[in-house]
């Protein structure tokens, strides 16, 4: 350990320099945005003053002449805001990066401390540039902008199969718990204020209802934050859900609590009728933003449907559509929050159905960009905004407050495990519950209700505000930071890798079945049943109306698989598979050429390669190469002018052309071949077999059938490398598909084929060539010219 | 509890519970229902499973119903099939759905594992050679599809072979050329589903099993007391499950 961290040093240092770098540089940045800002308050009149000033100058220098035409000018309270707002997306950006370029500190520190401790120093640099600091963290901006992108984003991607699984336990922590902590930490915080009147004046006055208002906007534990920090930890999908799903859900219980003690506040007294309606609010509240949230999800869904000839404004329609429903949601004062999650849920997989895949792309990287700058922007603003806020230091106020989190927290985590494990099947385990208490995180949407608060109805607002700041930094810093480290040391399951195979699947969902199954013999309807009656209703009447075409019919496990091709198929490009085969085609091609329903059916028997003179094959190879990545040129550039006006279908009749030309020089080649190398005398070729056999996937079993043709045995020579064959191979495919009375078969026929590291390239490539070479209906027509004598 | 003492046939519910780890309320509620479906008779066949209701839409109903007419499940180191299975049979199948305990330590965790993998193993593997052979994967598959006509079936058959292909990848690494993958065995299996955490799914509420039931008993009550059961019956599963594994493990 010792050598090695002596050898790697100068090279970590070496890396941390750029880092450094940037950092200085996003300081200077910064302070060019603080002067920016401080011309900001004084510069529009300033500026305008001094041009305006030279203007009449030159104007009366030149009295009767008209003004001159000002050639320079500047006005930078034209540009100001969007300006300002660039800058400070710039700044977000920039720390993000440079944190990730210092290798070390991403580790330890978890990156919503850092954007704070950032926020905390760009503050401190107004301030000392002796500005006012603006109002950054702005309830309105925070609530109408900086928080739906991360919620859609959140809501969008919430994996919806743990997430209904566990929706019981996470209703109950969000909203009783919510409940309690609430009322706990309002309750005993109005205790200790009724104890604490002899010395300190401040907490004299405070009621009841300020107290139980002010815990309502701490106890939630907040899903930025939590976010933020469970990200990193990649803890194991239960807890990450518990305390995610919790964060979301109760926003709703947060936003009643939030308006019925704001109201009443001002009165002084709440009746047992209040509380009443509070309760129905409070459902109102919940189920209404669902409502709002899922009519615009299924209008989304709806919309997309009829996409197909834009494709280009797809990704739109699920932005502006959540976006809306939030914006419905809050105007109601529902929660949106919930409105977001809803939609976002209800869309996708219907939406995902019906986009193209780069308008799924687009929509990935949009929403993770859009959340990911939010939440840089929010914790930059929250540490700003701590070094602008008056604030008013109570010590009693303070630690009480602290610690009432902590404890309500604890106990609250506890408590309702306990009841909560009685329903379970899968129990919370003691350190599960250790995780989830200490994982309730405070954040910025506490802050953003705090600062709502009308000074002259709260006039402990200031310490209310000072309290909340220092309960979310508390539990930014200190949990956010040990928790790393405590979910190491009590060794919690972490997270598996994200990528399911094909087998997960199939017995995911045969095990669906078998549990429906079972509880339709117990005779008792449990959630598999209802999930599954769900599901048939879904794919018998709902998928018809929101889902276009065939792929409304397609079962989940078909979907699922194609959806893996494609992403192996894409891997591949990506990872510059391209290079090899001369084929980066799949860029231009979308799920739409593919024609998902018309996968080439398996290939159960293994076919020969014809052996081919190294030079010919060298030769062949040239003129296959060239052939194609003309055609991609060809679509390339088709797709840069025309994207709007469908160019897949044109440019892939044009690839079509090109392959069966392409295709009928292949013919002529193996004719040839066939003469000439049948019998050839068998020289080794395990390399060669081997990479074929692994470069099919659906050519491994071979049991000789009873329809199956006589082997004939055919040696391969040439140990090529297996990329060399493949794209040949592929082409020949199909027209094997209507000889197989000719078919040659490989030297021993029940041979499965071996996948080793380095063939899984060759078998990525397959499919790849696989979702290429049937480009649809029109490609087979012209394939069965006799070509064999 | 009291109630429950008087209940009918209470001696020989011990045994069962000894033998299944269910409490007695839970076969009591199972027995009911065990004789809804056999008509009051002593034995159920396979056309009482067949006349289920909800069932009927299932797509692997056949390989379900087949799983407690199979031998194998009956952890009694049996083989092949039989015509009709008593009350004992029913339970003791069913008996693979029971959630595990909290209390279990890794081992007995992992016990439960191999077990219920073992009965998800039985049902694809219907020749009970211990492999699942690409015919049967590819037949598992298409049961799986067959609600979605011939669309599916025409892709069942690639997606087994994929699936196949990857288990092979999986459990064999490298194969040279001339090497044939005879089909996934048990081992193979286990390493297939590594990350599925069946314990925590493979699970089903054998509580409230019927409205009548749920409203007539305390559902915690019952938790506690199947809790409790369930720490007695763990010696028994675990004489019973090497005797199961034992054929398979070479």
């Amino acid at each position: 350990m010792p050598t090695g961290s002596g050898w790697l040093s100068p090279a970590g240092s070496g890396r941390s320099l750029p880092g450094r770098g940037l950092l200085l540089l996003t300081v200077l940045v910064l302070l060019e945005g603080t002067v920016f800002r401080l011309g900001a308050a004084s510069t529009p009149d300033v500026s305008g003053h001094d041009t305006k000033d030279h203007h009449k100058a030159t104007a009366i220098g030149h009295n009767s002449t008209k003004k001159a035409f000002p050639v320079l000018d500047l006005d930078y309270g034209h540009i100001q805001t969007p300006f300002e707002i660039s800058l400070w997306v710039l700044l977000a950006s920039l720390m993000k990066l440079g944190f990730h370029l210092i290798p070390r500190l991403s580790g330890i520190v978890p990156e919503s401390c850092l954007l704070i401790v950032v926020g905390l120093l760009v503050g401190g640099l107004i301030k000392i540039a002796g500005e006012k600091v603006p109002p950054v963290l702005d309830s309105r901006l925070f609530f109408l902008c900086l928080l739906p992108p991360i919620i859609l984003d959140a809501g969008y991607f919430l994996p919806i199969r743990p997430f209904m699984e566990n929706l019981g336990t996470i209703l109950i922590f969000a909203v009783v718990g919510t409940l309690w902590n609430a009322f706990f930490i309002g309750g005993l915080l109005y205790a200790v204020c009724q104890i604490q009147t002899g010395n300190s004046s401040e907490l004299n006055g405070l009621g009841l209802l300020p107290c139980l208002l002010f815990g309502s906007i701490i106890s939630a534990v907040d899903p930025v934050a939590v976010l933020a920090v469970f990200e990193e930890i990649h803890i194991n999908e239960l807890l990450h859900i518990l305390v995610f799903g919790e964060s979301l859900l109760n926003d709703a219980v947060t936003v009643v609590l939030y308006h019925l003690f704001e109201e009443y506040s001002g009165v002084g007294t709440v009746t047992v009728m209040d509380g009443f309606l509070g309760i129905i609010s409070f459902l109102v509240v919940a189920l209404g933003g669902v409502l709002v949230g899922a009519i615009y999800g299924i209008l989304a869904a709806f919309t997309s449907r009829f996409t197909s000839h834009t494709r280009v404004i797809e990704p739109l329609f699920v932005f502006v559509y959540s976006y809306i429903a939030y914006l419905s949601a809050e105007m109601f004062h529902l929660s949106g929050i919930m409105a977001l999650i809803a939609c976002g849920a209800v869309m996708r997989p219907y939406v995902e159905a019906n986009i193209s895949h780069k308008s799924h792309t687009t929509i990935k990287y949009f929403l993770k960009m859009w959340s990911s700058v939010s939440e840089t922007l929010i914790f930059i603003f929250l540490g700003v905004a701590t070094v602008d806020g008056p604030h008013f230091w109570n010590w009693t106020f303070v630690t009480v407050t602290v610690i009432l989190c902590l404890v309500a927290r604890v106990i609250g985590v506890v408590g309702l495990t306990y009841i909560i494990n009685k329903f379970r099947i899968v129990k919370l385990t003691t350190k599960d519950q250790f995780i989830i208490a200490y994982g309730g995180l405070r954040g910025a949407i506490a802050f953003s209700l705090g600062f709502l608060l009308k000074e002259d109805h709260f006039p402990e607002r200031n310490m209310f505000l000072t309290a909340i700041i220092t309960v979310i930094f508390f539990t930014v810093f200190v949990q956010g930071m040990t928790i790393k480290p405590l979910v190491e040391l009590l060794a919690v399951k972490k997270k598996q890798e994200a990528k399911r195979s094909i087998n997960e699947e199939i017995h995911t969902q045969f095990l669906d079945h078998l549990l429906t199954g079972i509880e339709d013999i117990c005779g008792h309807y449990g959630h598999h049943h209802w999930k599954d009656k769900l599901n048939r209703f879904n794919k018998k009447y709902v998928k018809k109306c929101l889902i276009a075409g065939e792929r409304s019919k397609e079962p989940q496990l078909i979907a699922f698989y194609h959806k893996m091709e494609m992403k192996q198929a894409i891997q591949l490009v990506e990872s510059g598979g391209g290079v090899k085969m001369p084929s980066a085609m799949p860029s231009t091609v979308s799920m739409q050429n593919i024609q998902p329903k018309k996968l080439p059916p398996p290939k159960t028997v293994e076919r020969a390669l014809p052996q081919l003179p190294k030079g010919r094959e060298e030769e062949i190879r040239k003129i296959l190469r060239s052939n194609l990545q003309r055609t991609r040129q060809r679509l390339h550039s088709y797709n840069r002018h025309t994207l709007v006006a469908d160019p897949y279908e044109d440019g892939f009749d044009k690839f079509i052309l090109k392959k069966q030309k392409i295709i009928e020089l292949e013919n002529k080649i193996k004719e040839m071949n066939n003469y000439l190398t049948v019998p050839a005398a068998p020289t080794d070729s395990p390399t060669m077999s081997r990479a074929r056999l692994a470069s099919d996937p659906q050519a491994f079993s071979v049991k000789p059938d009873s329809d199956s043709v006589p082997i004939i045995q055919v040696d391969l020579a040439s140990p090529q490398s297996p990329d060399t064959v493949n794209v040949m191979d592929e082409f020949r495919r199909a027209d094997q598909e209507e000889n197989q009375g000719l078919m040659m078969r490989c030297p021993r026929g029940p041979s499965e084929p071996k996948k080793s590291e380095d063939t899984e390239g060759a078998r990525d490539q397959q499919k790849l060539m696989r979702c290429l070479s049937d480009p649809g209906p029109s490609a087979d027509e012209d394939e069965d010219e006799p070509f064999l004598p | 509890m009291g109630a429950l003492q008087s209940a009918p046939g209470q001696p020989e519910y011990t045994d069962l519970a000894e033998k299944t780890g269910f409490s007695f309320e839970q076969i009591a509620v199972l027995h009911k229902r065990f004789k809804q479906l056999s008509h009051n008779e002593e034995t159920l066949r396979r056309d009482h499973f067949e006349k289920i209701p909800d069932l009927a839409c299932n797509p692997i109903r056949a390989q379900i119903i087949g799983a407690f007419f199979d031998k194998r499940n009956y952890r009694q180191n049996g083989e092949g099939s039989v015509e009709e299975i008593g009350f004992e049979e029913f339970l003791v199948v069913m008996s693979h759905f029971r959630p595990p305990s909290m209390h279990f330590t890794e081992e007995q965790r992992e016990g439960i594992r191999r077990e219920k993998l073992r009965f998800l193993f039985n049902m694809h593997d219907t020749d009970n050679d211990g492999t699942i052979t690409l015919e049967e994967y590819r037949h598992v598959v298409e049961e799986l599809l067959s609600r979605s006509g011939a669309l599916g079936k025409e892709t069942a058959k690639s997606i087994a072979d994929a699936a196949m292909l990857e288990v092979a990848s999986i459990s064999m690494g490298h194969m040279e050329p001339d090497e044939f993958y005879e089909g996934i065995t048990f081992e193979h299996f286990l390493k297939l589903l590594d990350g599925f955490e069946i314990e925590s799914k493979m699970n089903i509420r054998f509580l409230n099993m019927d409205t009548a039931t749920m409203f007539k008993s305390k559902p915690m009550d019952g938790n506690e007391f199947s809790s409790a059961y369930i720490k007695f019956s763990i010696p028994s599963i675990q004489q019973v499950s090497p005797k199961v594994n034992a054929p398979f493990r070479e």
